[in-house]
């Protein structure tokens, strides 16, 4: 699998506040990660977190402050938009809502050839890439001529993939692609997306806080706290042994549809730390039912093994219950 | 003692294509100190449902047949002011963006104390009880909180601060319409608590919206579920969850990906589209996308109380 991209210590940063009493806030706190061609990874995290910010910033839509991203070997963080052009249509972007992302004025048809004019691209002939890219999202030819609002929910996500895939992109960033979706349809839009990956071999990132959509598609999963990735590894390893404090708290939390399953849950103080006012030392520890001495000042260094890394001082052995025994049933 | 009670209720919107028959006799029940699930897919008619037990239909929207039973009054015949005062007193209602339900420009105390604009108690007892009232959601330094705005408060504090809100003035019943939807594994667990242990103590009843069904599982002592704006199946959240009768439940369930116990790359699926509301099939409404049809599903399919409280909409319920 060869690497299509490496992300070093990205900081994204945004000015807040009043004109005088300016002060910047890191929405993302040195992200590091890679992908590989043909690998799902998925960003999980309460909102807020920076998920959606990271995303915009792969995609070149949000400046970084610090760090370095590569595509494919080409280091696009600085990048201008004429030459980041050529680079964007390999790699395109799923937005959150799926009708809200489409043009309420233009037809399913002119939305899907967009991407082509876009990119000036004449080669294709729009008459005939539009039905074949609707019906690799399964969807029939007629719904080109229809406009979003004539569209279900699962349908306007359809085209969002349509339009995603249209220019055979290396990467696809989808944030959120069944937020507000069915349960079934959600399977459908999953099914679609891993279709698609394993037949063009695409690269994927999935932003979602719906866990058990990611044990489902992706192979590494990362888990994003106040703008850092707290716990990276493979998916399988992290859903059976999270080693995180948080991580654990986030599976333990995880509502389940059986109303008899007992309930075995890390209980957290739900007091989210401001942007503003992080935490010193482990930004986790105003939340941790482990905290110890050295967590309130002491920044964590990823512990790293071949296939996870963990920020904390003290990681998790598999089965982990905390200290005080504060235990929700 | 039932709170709400919804008879045979059917709501047609008027629309360029036609009528759109967006409830079709759905009946069920809020009994008393109860939380009551209502789960199903986008375009199922939770929100018209909402939007009809609260007397809000858009203008083309109507209700043409069945009532709404509330505390003793049939909703559907009170005029506007009634209605006004019904609402935010006796029923009061949660939505899935607080942001959208607080005052950007006024503080917290403020829209708090203005809530409370009935009660003829004077601006501190008023402010008291806010503060109290934000305590009881657990927001740390009530006090001060009270003259916060509500951008200065995280996603999850901000829907706590909305519930609270919405029980001030102890309402009978609390429409929750996907509370939890923006929160995280963590926060969203942490607000179903508190709003279980709220309805304890305020003694109200919840219709909790959601199609989330871990959540519903969790929270609710019945569930109601819709598709294509009926009620194919409500009972307890036991007898649902463990014993669906009807097709459309049953497949709901297997879907959720939180079901497949093993790894899946290929999650379950219900093939096929919700049918047309403006022409409704004359027979069962999931006919079209069901595994188990049979002849008798081009009829319009009975209400069977398969148990005590347990009904699918089925003629196959019959039969087992």
């Amino acid at each position: 699998m060869s690497r299509i991209l490496e992300i070093r210590d990205v900081e994204v940063t945004f000015e807040v506040g009043p004109l005088m009493r300016r002060r910047s806030i890191l929405g993302v706190a040195g992200v590091s990660f890679d992908l590989h061609s043909g690998e799902t990874f998925a960003i999980v995290g309460e909102s807020g977190s920076g998920k959606t910010t990271l995303a915009c910033a792969i995609n070149g839509l949000q400046g970084i402050s610090a760090g370095s991203i590569r595509f494919d070997e080409h280091r696009i963080d600085t990048l201008g938009a004429r030459s980041m052009k050529p680079l964007r249509r390999r790699m395109s972007m799923m937005f959150q809502d799926p009708v809200g992302s489409l043009s309420p004025r233009m037809k399913v048809g002119n939305l899907i050839a967009e991407p082509f004019r876009i990119h000036g691209i004449v080669d294709k002939n729009p008459s005939v890439e539009v039905p074949r890219l609707l019906s690799l999202v399964g969807l029939t030819p007629e719904f080109a001529d229809r406009y979003p609002h004539q569209l279900s929910g699962g349908q306007a996500r359809r085209v969002g993939v349509a339009r995603a895939i249209a220019l055979d992109p290396d990467l696809i960033i989808a944030d959120e692609p069944t937020a507000g979706l069915d349960v079934s349809v959600q399977g459908e839009v999953l099914n679609l997306l891993n279709d698609l990956r394993e037949r063009l071999g695409l690269a994927m990132i999935i932003i979602t806080h719906n866990l058990h959509v990611v044990h489902h598609v992706a192979d590494r999963m990362a888990v994003m706290y106040l703008g850092r990735f707290v716990e990276v590894g493979d998916t399988d390893e992290i859903f059976r042994a999270p080693r995180h404090p948080y991580t654990a708290a986030l599976l333990s939390a995880n509502p389940e549809p059986d109303p008899d399953k007992a309930r075995d849950r890390i209980a957290l103080p739900a007091e989210v730390p401001s942007l503003l006012a992080r935490p010193a030392g482990c930004e986790f520890h105003s939340r941790c039912p482990w905290v110890a001495a050295r967590c309130m000042s002491e920044v964590p260094e990823f512990v790293q093994s071949e296939t996870r890394k963990v920020a904390c001082h003290t990681p998790l052995e598999p089965g982990a219950r905390p200290p005080e025994l504060e235990v929700t049933q | 003692m039932t709170v709400l009670s919804i008879k045979d209720l059917n709501v047609t919107f008027s629309t360029e294509g036609g009528r759109l028959h967006a409830l079709k006799d759905v009946s069920f029940d809020v009994p008393e100190r109860r939380i009551v699930g209502v789960v199903g897919e986008s375009g199922c008619g939770k929100s018209t449902l909402i939007n009809a037990i609260l007397g809000l239909l858009a203008d083309n929207g109507r209700v043409d047949a069945g009532s709404i039973t509330f505390e003793g009054e049939d909703l559907t015949r009170l005029g506007p002011a009634r209605m006004q005062e019904l609402r935010g007193q006796r029923i009061s209602t949660v939505f899935q963006d607080p942001m959208g339900a607080l005052n950007p420009v006024l503080s917290v105390g403020r829209q708090m104390r203005n809530i409370q604009y009935r009660s003829g108690r004077s601006r501190s007892e008023k402010d008291a009880r806010s503060e109290a009232m934000l305590r009881q959601v657990r927001i740390p330094d009530a006090q001060a909180a009270l003259a916060r705005y509500p951008h200065e408060f995280s996603g999850g504090m901000r829907q706590r601060v909305a519930i609270a809100m919405a029980l001030m003035m102890r309402p009978a019943l609390l429409i929750a319409d996907e509370p939890t939807t923006a929160l995280d594994a963590t926060l969203e667990v942490a607000t179903i608590e508190l709003l279980r242990e709220l309805q304890q103590d305020i003694a109200c009843s919840v219709l909790f919206i959601s199609h989330h069904l871990g959540v519903i599982a969790e929270l609710c002592d019945d569930v109601v579920v819709m598709y294509a704006g009926e009620v194919v199946e409500r009972g307890t959240t036991r007898q649902v969850f463990h014993t669906p009768r009807h097709p459309y439940a049953r497949r709901l369930l297997e879907c959720d990906p939180a079901r497949q116990s093993g790894r899946t790359r290929h999650l379950p699926t219900i093939p096929g589209e919700i049918p047309d509301l403006r022409q409704r099939p004359p027979g069962c409404v999931f006919a079209t996308r069901c595994d188990q049809r049979v002849d008798a599903c081009d009829k319009v399919p009975p209400d069977v109380a398969v148990e005590t409280g347990h009904v699918a909409r089925c003629v196959l319920a019959e039969a087992r």
